[in-house]
């Protein structure tokens, strides 16, 4: 059987992207098992959130960051990064 | 008693992931990778970074669909949901007319998405449509092919046939949910018709209203079948919304590249939605 998967048109760049996304997951899953229960809390949203949310949180918000920052800025994106990273923490944090 | 902790239960979720792969993920990936480069087809592409996202983000095409979906969401949610309250407030509690009702309710939920663009725009049109035709024959002049104004008329009161049924029959669960001892209690008290809507139905149905005023939402805020049916998205680009704009960019003009920059955009706020759904739902349920 020969599996073609050129339609999928993989990149170095894209492939980078999703598997930090991979190995954010994994590194979340061993949190989970080294401590169980996704240490849910009420922060400043006032609402109750776990391990889990706080990581969709911090991804969901660091895209919206690097397409205000294109669309604000310029196409020079590693200042949009390390704003998501302080942005991911912050979450992380105060969540 | 301790809960008993069994991972071995992890493994019957594999066949939904193997089918959440295949039908989402593997397509999103795809969709990603697209959004980065160009292509002129027969599976060669070329890099183009973050080119198409910011041709798109300063492209006045996107903002003004957006901007159309914005106030399409506004204007239906504004209807729909006071005139399905309005609706289900009259509608019988008990008797014969209570089945004759919910099923005359559910009829337009039933019927398929491109079949109800098809009805209307057969009955809008102003040669055999029944409503084109008498409109016109009032003296009012109606042409949704060439009026933008008519055809967001006609594509709003397409809407509203097929969805505020939706919303009738949620506020209907939540009103028939009210034991009569709080309607005795009021009468009791003299209250008016006005404060047992306020103070007793409308409490009682806020968990059902909430959920319909974010499911209408996010319906209307993906709209594509009827309005796509019924005007095509025109006259000119009058009734483009995003998800017509994406497919006239994906499918018409074979722009895969910003198409699917355009669909990545899209999905994020779609996320962003779902999760302010998800969010406002369960807090709720955690104050109850």
């Amino acid at each position: 059987m020969n599996l073609d998967f050129s339609w999928m048109a993989w990149t170095w760049p894209t492939a980078a992207f999703f598997a930090t996304i991979f190995l954010l997951l994994c590194g979340m899953a061993a949190w989970e098992y080294a401590s169980p229960g996704g240490n849910p809390r009420i922060g400043v949203l006032r609402f109750e959130t776990t391990r889990g949310d706080r990581l969709f949180l911090s991804l969901l918000g660091s895209a919206f960051i690097h397409l205000a920052w294109l669309g604000l800025v310029g196409p020079n994106l590693w200042w949009a990064l390390a704003l998501s990273v302080v942005y991911a923490v912050g979450v992380f944090r105060y969540v | 008693m301790e809960k008993t902790w069994n991972n071995k239960a992890w493994f019957l979720v594999l066949p939904v992931l193997v089918l959440v792969a295949f039908s989402a993920i593997i397509p999103l990936m795809t969709v990603v990778n697209y959004s980065v480069q160009d292509t002129f087809g027969n599976n060669v592409f070329f890099w183009a970074g973050t080119e198409w996202f910011e041709e798109l983000l300063s492209s006045s095409r996107f903002w003004e669909a957006m901007a159309r979906n914005l106030i399409f969401s506004f204007i239906i949610l504004a209807i729909e949901v006071p005139l399905g309250i309005f609706i289900a407030l009259n509608m019988p509690k008990k008797g014969w007319g209570v089945p004759v009702c919910l099923v005359l309710m559910a009829l337009p939920l039933l019927i398929p998405w491109n079949v109800v663009g098809t009805i209307w725009q057969v009955f809008g049109r102003n040669d055999i449509g029944l409503l084109g035709y008498y409109v016109n024959a009032l003296g009012i002049h109606y042409n949704y092919v060439q009026d933008k104004y008519d055809a967001w008329v006609t594509v709003i009161v397409m809407d509203v046939w097929h969805w505020t049924s939706l919303v009738v029959l949620l506020c209907y669960a939540g009103l028939v949910s009210i034991p009569d001892a709080f309607y005795q209690a009021a009468k009791i008290d003299g209250a008016s018709r006005w404060a047992v809507f306020r103070y007793i139905q409308l409490p009682k149905m806020k968990r059902v209203l909430l959920i319909a005023v974010l499911l209408r939402f996010m319906d209307s805020f993906m709209i594509y079948t009827e309005p796509f049916v019924v005007t095509g998205g025109g006259p000119g680009n009058s009734t483009t919304f995003l998800s017509i704009d994406l497919v006239k960019t994906a499918l018409g003009q074979f722009d895969l590249g910003p198409a699917a920059a355009m669909s990545l955009v899209y999905f994020l706020i779609i996320l962003l939605l779902s999760w302010v759904f998800y969010t406002v739902m369960t807090s709720y349920d955690a104050e109850r």
